[in-house]
């Protein structure tokens, strides 16, 4: 590494041809927008899927214009038949956390700003970049390509328990082809996570500029940096379970699959597999991926509030202690989601007590947060709102998560919606807080246009005020034991709860409408926002050093020389009440 | 606009604790508690879900209320910053003491009611019953008058002549007086072992009075065992999903006194 800006280095140089500089480009602030533009598109899917589901469990015999079109099978006259809903709940799940959740926040913002905040012209490997994006890009075509099979999108759900999702065409419709490109989909999802993770920990390790310690990294950068560690070891495990699962299906191997069961009439071919197996893969890699979800956000949030409370957090080094314990406590509490699966009973009490001390460190973060807010000087933008937002949400989804946490609570809440409303709150809600968050913070500099901030606000309230009109009944109605993944409520105890069902359809179709003000705020600010500054919100951190947009190799083949910690605000300076990390000047106290 | 978020928050707070200490959703008649507890095990899971109940909620309120508090106290601020009394020590004490206790208590205090249900083993003179799951109907087994259940022969299996469980009376004498049903009758303030077996994929037996809920899992023999206390007709149904007609899936449990169970079983044989 060079000692200064006297020594400007390119490690490329810029593309000129359209495809080089916008399809198959190796600049990292490119894939990062492609990461954020196949999230949109994922996410927008995935919300519509799961507003035909909604419109369906409340209004089951009411003919969806157009939804024939979609599928002639699934949905004869608009209505959908009961396997067809299975198939939009396990295309919903699977779009939202794969390419959604870990797309977002962590691929997305991650790829565009931890290279900048670390003071490098790009990752460690441009080309291993631009591959996990197209693989991930072929992963999610694969993955839609199963709605157009001739017997339908798989219906397993996400979590594609065997042996439902490894006996074929035999356990259902959508069990045949559907299910093995969602199988082949995920494998390849895994390879291109995996190559991105690494790219990640490389750069943070690597490419450090001068005088940027790891103390000095933001916490969104070590946000990131946490994650990709924890998504190495994650998809590390999906990966082969996922080409077990393939081979049980194509090969007539046996890895999930016991002897002497009887489906649809035909005793199948296959002996000696394990059920549980598959489980205990899927989830050694699925609660950590809850984590490459949340972690990317409390990055996301932790560096939007700092900003906007104009203070460093009460300690910067607690929340990345939080975030590592998290990580580490990730990986050792996989067993709670398999309380009543039929392990050994005493494993759920080993599993519950690691869950129960999650909340710990989560809770310390939680405190650091609010007590950080505490005599600051908190500036109100649609980011800001949306990072208070979090804090909201991450609490009400974290609470539930004390019951779920006990065996014996399990028992009785165990498949019910509060388990539904549980991850959507502290996953979903709070995950995408973040994403908005970062977007309205990140977006000025992204693109050199300023988003519409009155369009942001209404945005906030109309999703904050939504989201929870969506996600607390589903608590009230796990209480009732209303059970989750069914199709239609025609049980003598579901049937006098279909009222709340209906109110939370509603706010579904409202809260989703209002996204449409965030994707016009979006495209609308791309063409027609006002120029963004180079440091529109004053921050310290190095992506504001440049203009807006940033030139193609970042610094101007430059390495920038960091002189402070991540976070100089409450100072007195020449620049105001904040330092940029760049800055060779002195705080004055 | 800092005020605005904190009314707001402080509204979300107290309207989501409503239904929970109300147990009707908003003025309504709709139940959203726990249907009463039929089982003998059942009140140290009520317990335990109260008990969290109260550290969830008062967690809950507490944080969301601080939360609105704050942001309408800093919101565009003037004047210096100030630091919180105690700074992140004094909070990560506070973390690590409070939640540390709270936890380890829940977890504690937990295991007794989880050890209710599966580590005590069922009583030798608990009344045997099989269940069966399969997409999608549940069917159960009782072994008759010599109390043996007889073997399965998956590849018997022929639901059009109603042989469900795949049973051979021809050369299996055990089998020949099973008595196979559609419901699941017990007799009240009796134990009952349940022992589950998986068909084709996996199933669950959920019946919420009984705060009972236990995957059936192919290839796995597993069993809960359970005293009802109430005589009754409540819903079993199934909570894995295990294809197009999961949401379907379901039976009858239908507690009886013992008289009752004894003429229903009694007929239930002679229809074999």
């Amino acid at each position: 590494m060079s000692d200064g800006p006297a020594h400007a280095v390119q490690h490329h140089t810029p593309p000129t041809g359209f495809i080089r500089k916008y399809v198959f480009s190796l600049d990292h602030k490119v894939i990062g927008l492609q990461y954020y533009g196949l999230a949109l598109v994922a996410v927008f899917i995935g919300m519509a899927l799961s507003w035909l589901m909604r419109i369906h469990l409340v209004w089951p015999n009411a003919p969806i214009p157009g939804l024939q079109l979609l599928s002639k099978t699934g949905a004869p006259g608009g209505v959908m038949t009961p396997e067809y809903y299975l198939s939009l709940l396990t295309m919903h799940g699977t779009l939202m956390v794969f390419f959604v959740l870990t797309n977002a926040p962590f691929a997305a913002f991650g790829n565009y700003f931890l290279p900048i905040q670390i003071g490098a012209e790009d990752m460690a490997f441009p080309r291993f970049n631009m591959m996990s994006f197209w693989t991930t890009f072929l992963a999610f075509c694969i993955l839609v390509l199963a709605f157009f099979v001739p017997d339908g999108p798989p219906i397993a759900g996400w979590t594609a328990y065997a042996p439902l999702s490894a006996v074929g065409s035999d356990a259902g419709p959508g069990e045949g082809l559907g299910q093995t490109l969602w199988g082949l989909s995920i494998f390849v999802f895994c390879i291109a996570s995996l190559l991105g993770s690494l790219n990640f920990i490389a750069t943070t390790l690597d490419l450090r500029t001068k005088g940027m310690t790891l103390s000095r990294m933001p916490i969104s950068t070590w946000a990131w940096f946490i994650t990709s560690c924890i998504s190495l070891l994650a998809f590390a495990v999906l990966l082969p379970a996922c080409l077990l699962l393939i081979l049980d299906r194509l090969a007539g191997t046996s890895f999930f699959i016991p002897a002497g069961l009887v489906v649809s009439d035909h005793l199948q071919p296959h002996s000696g597999g394990s059920p549980l197996l598959w489980q205990h893969l899927f989830w050694f890699f699925g609660h950590p991926e809850v984590y490459i979800a949340i972690l990317p956000a409390m990055g996301i949030v932790s560096h939007v509030l700092i900003n906007s409370m104009r203070r460093p957090l009460l300690s910067h080094k607690v929340i990345i202690y939080c975030m590592m314990g998290i990580g580490f406590l990730s990986y050792m509490v996989w067993g709670h989601h398999m309380f009543v699966s039929g392990m050994n009973p005493f494993s759920s009490l080993v599993f519950s007590f690691p869950t129960l001390m999650i909340t710990i460190p989560a809770t310390i973060m939680t405190l650091i947060w609010m007590g950080s807010l505490y005599g600051s000087k908190l500036r109100i933008t649609a980011a800001s709102l949306f990072a208070l937002g979090f804090l909201s949400m991450f609490v009400s989804g974290g609470v539930s998560g004390f019951f779920l946490a006990q065996p014996s609570i399990d028992i009785y809440l165990h498949a019910t919606y509060f388990v539904v409303g549980h991850f959507h709150m502290v996953m979903g809600v709070a995950a995408i807080f973040g994403v908005f968050a970062g977007t309205y913070f990140w977006f000025p500099k992204m693109t050199g246009h300023m988003m519409n901030q009155s369009l942001g606000r209404l945005h906030f309230w109309l999703t904050f005020i939504g989201t929870y009109c969506i996600f607390m009944p589903f608590h009230y109605l796990g209480l009732a034991g209303n059970v989750r993944r069914y199709s239609a409520f025609v049980d003598d105890f579901l049937v006098p709860l279909i009222p709340v069902h209906r109110f939370i359809t509603i706010a579904a179709l409202l809260t989703g409408a209002a996204q449409l003000i965030f994707l016009y705020n979006l495209i609308h600010s791309r063409f027609r926002g006002a120029p963004a500054p180079a440091n529109p919100w004053e921050c310290t951190s190095l992506e504001w050093t440049m203009p807006s947009p940033p030139p193609f190799d970042n610094f101007g083949g430059k390495h920038p020389v960091v002189y402070h910690d991540p976070y100089q605000y409450g100072v007195k300076s020449s620049t105001g009440d904040y330092l940029m990390q760049d800055s060779p000047e002195q705080a004055g106290a | 606009m800092g005020k605005l978020f904190a009314v707001i928050v402080t509204v979300i707070a107290l309207l989501s604790a409503i239904p929970i200490v109300t147990h009707r959703w908003y003025g309504s008649g709709i139940s959203l508690a726990p249907p009463e507890d039929i089982s003998t095990h059942g009140h140290a899971i009520d317990e335990q879900l109260s008990e969290t109940m109260m550290e969830a909620g008062l967690s809950f309120l507490a944080a969301q209320l601080v939360l609105a508090f704050f942001v309408w106290k800093s919101a565009e601020r003037k004047g210096e910053i100030k630091t919180f009394p105690g700074g992140a020590k004094g909070l990560v004490i506070a973390a690590l003491v409070l939640v540390g206790t709270e936890m380890l208590a829940l977890g504690v205090l937990g295991q007794k009611a989880w050890a209710n249900v599966y580590f005590k083993p069922a009583a030798p003179d608990a009344l045997q019953v099989q269940a069966q799951a399969g997409q999608f109907a549940f069917y159960f087994r009782y072994p008759g008058a010599d109390g043996k259940f007889g073997a399965l022969h998956p590849d018997k299996i022929d639901e059009g002549n109603s042989n469900f469980f795949g049973l051979d009376p021809a050369n299996d004498v055990d089998s020949r007086d099973d008595i196979v049903t559609g419901e699941l009758a017990i007799p009240v303030n009796r134990e009952v072992h349940l022992l589950m077996h998986a068909k084709d994929v996996g199933h669950s037996f959920y019946v919420r009075e009984l705060r009972i809920q236990q995957d059936f899992v192919p290839g796995l023999d597993l069993s809960v065992h359970f005293t009802a206390t109430k005589v009754g007709r409540y819903e079993i149904v199934c909570t894995q999903l295990c294809g197009l007609g999961h949401y379907n899936m379901k039976a009858y449990l239908n507690v009886l006194s013992q008289p009752d169970f004894d003429a229903w079983l009694k007929q239930k044989a002679s229809e074999q």
